[in-house]
């Protein structure tokens, strides 16, 4: 229902009016965005049956897939740093070493990954294409605010039915740099520092004790591939590898990308 | 064949007599004249005179939209009711979803979409109004923007809609000079001047609003409308003996 006014409305005549109703239920299959799949033909990891809002024992989140990751944010003086992981499990199975749980909205606005990685993804991208609209519209480009309130809006409609996505969305505006958190609970939260995912708790560990306003480039590069790195070393569900963006006034920009196994012996070498 | 009885029809030659009709019924509205200063924005309005027993301030023909944008109106003041419930709702719903005040120029843009709609559907009839909406953005420029029944906006340095509209704008063009902008006072002053030159018996029948960056609208009082009215006079004067001289 919200997602097709999402699609078609088009504020462009500011049509307040969403007196267009759907039925419950029928959401991607009725859009002209060619997805018309059915619901039997998504991906599944597992046995037992679809996700859809009909499930009769209620939403067992049979698609595990990202809450088991860490994914961390934080603001320093030279702009945001967003670190992340790459594993994707389903149960006890690691599904995939090589995730991109960063999505790039725009060139200046990142968004994290963590739940469902359909959502994230798919919200995300609505996300930009929104972005990209109120930049033509209003010849400026959009804020971290307005983006993350955008995003929040969205999901806010389909609370209760099971979308599972936590995501933090960085970027720097002309208030400068810009960090809030969104999840499909309906939270939108601004702050300096997030981490998200079943690693969180050892990460928050690490970046807490190493964070200060005024840490160079590398420093913060550093602390935030390290948070990462704890989080993977004691969190089954985390791992691969660690990718690193830093958003700066210009935009972002990806630092790097580097395997845990090598962090691991690098980190090792230093400490004899 | 009559090709204006429906808004919906084209005329053979292009026209949406609707709207034609409708930019009439601005012209029998009562003038407005409004000018773009530096760090100032006015507007004026001819006040048509109250009958004895009418309170009036009852009869506000400038209205603000929010806290840095206000709108003044040729027309039919019915009309403006509607528009202006919608573009103040529209300024908040902005302020809610996008955590920033609106440009004056989204909420003119929003106001003439509502105008082009209502020249496209069936059963209605354009809005009788033209409006001059003027404000500061969040980084402080000033703007001033004309709307009409048609839906278009443009914006404009000065500018004057309503009765008289064309002599007041050749005024305007005559007298607008990009050095006096500078000066708060002097902007005021152009809008008075402006507006001298159609309203019957001068000051009294003047209402003026102006807004400086960074504060809220205000209405000034008959007294200072006064003043400004009396210290034109006097240059005017000055200016004959002047001429007179050489």
């Amino acid at each position: 229902m919200a997602l097709s006014s999402v699609l078609q409305s088009e504020s462009a005549d500011f049509s307040f009016n969403n007196d267009r109703s759907f039925s419950f239920g029928c959401g991607l299959g009725q859009t002209d965005l060619g997805f018309g799949a059915a619901p039997g033909d998504r991906l599944n990891f597992s046995i037992k049956a679809s996700l859809g809002p009909d499930d009769e024992d209620g939403p067992e989140r049979k698609i595990e897939f990202l809450h088991g990751t860490t994914t961390l944010a934080f603001k320093f003086q030279h702009g945001v740093i967003v670190a992340v992981d790459s594993r994707a499990t389903a149960g006890a199975y690691i599904a995939s070493q090589t995730v991109k749980k960063v999505i790039e909205i725009n060139p200046y606005l990142l968004g994290t990954m963590a739940g469902g990685a359909a959502d994230c993804s798919f919200w995300e991208r609505l996300l930009a294409r929104q972005c990209r609209v109120y930049e033509l519209r209003n010849k400026e480009r959009i804020s971290v605010a307005a983006a993350s309130k955008l995003l929040a809006n969205m999901v806010y409609q389909y609370k209760g039915m099971g979308l599972s996505m936590g995501t933090m969305v960085c970027g720097w505006d002309k208030r400068g740099p810009g960090l809030y958190y969104v999840d499909s609970e309906g939270n939108r939260v601004c702050g300096d520092l997030f981490a998200v995912g079943s690693g969180s708790m050892y990460a928050y560990g690490v970046v807490d004790s190493g964070l200060r306003q005024d840490l160079s480039v590398e420093e913060a590069c550093e602390l935030g591939r390290r948070a990462i790195y704890q989080a993977t070393y004691r969190d089954a569900y985390s791992g691969g590898q660690v990718n690193l963006y830093h958003v700066h006034s210009e935009g972002w920009t990806r630092v790097s990308q580097e395997d845990v196994l090598k962090l691991h012996h690098q980190y090792q070498e230093q400490k004899k | 064949m009559s090709y204006d009885r429906a808004i919906t029809v084209f005329s053979p030659d292009g026209h949406l007599f609707q709207v034609d009709y409708a930019q009439e019924a601005v012209k029998k509205g009562s003038t407005a004249v409004g000018v773009r200063g530096k760090n100032v924005v006015v507007l004026g309005v001819e006040k048509k005179s109250v009958a004895k027993l009418q309170d009036d301030r009852t009869v506000r023909k400038i209205c603000s939209l929010d806290n840095h944008v206000f709108m003044a109106f040729a027309g039919l003041t019915a009309d403006a009711r509607i528009i202006v419930n919608r573009a103040r709702v529209e300024c908040q719903s902005h302020r809610l979803t996008v955590e920033d005040p609106a440009t004056v120029e989204y909420i003119t843009r929003y106001i003439s979409s509502i105008k082009q709609r209502y020249t496209q559907s069936n059963g209605r009839r354009p809005f009788g109004i033209s409006s001059l909406i003027v404000g500061f953005d969040f980084d402080g420029t000033p703007h001033l923007y004309q709307t009409d029944p048609s839906g278009t906006y443009h914006a404009w340095k000065a500018n004057a809609i309503g009765r008289s509209a064309k002599t007041v704008r050749e005024f305007l063009e005559k007298n607008y000079k990009e050095e006096d902008m500078e000066s708060d006072t002097d902007t005021i002053k152009l809008a008075i001047r402006a507006l001298l030159e159609v309203v019957q018996s001068g000051g009294k029948n003047i209402e003026l609003a102006i807004m400086k960056r960074d504060e809220s609208m205000k209405i000034l009082v008959q007294e200072e409308i006064e003043e400004y009215v009396t210290a034109i006079e006097t240059e005017k004067e000055k200016a004959e003996k002047q001429k007179k001289k050489t």
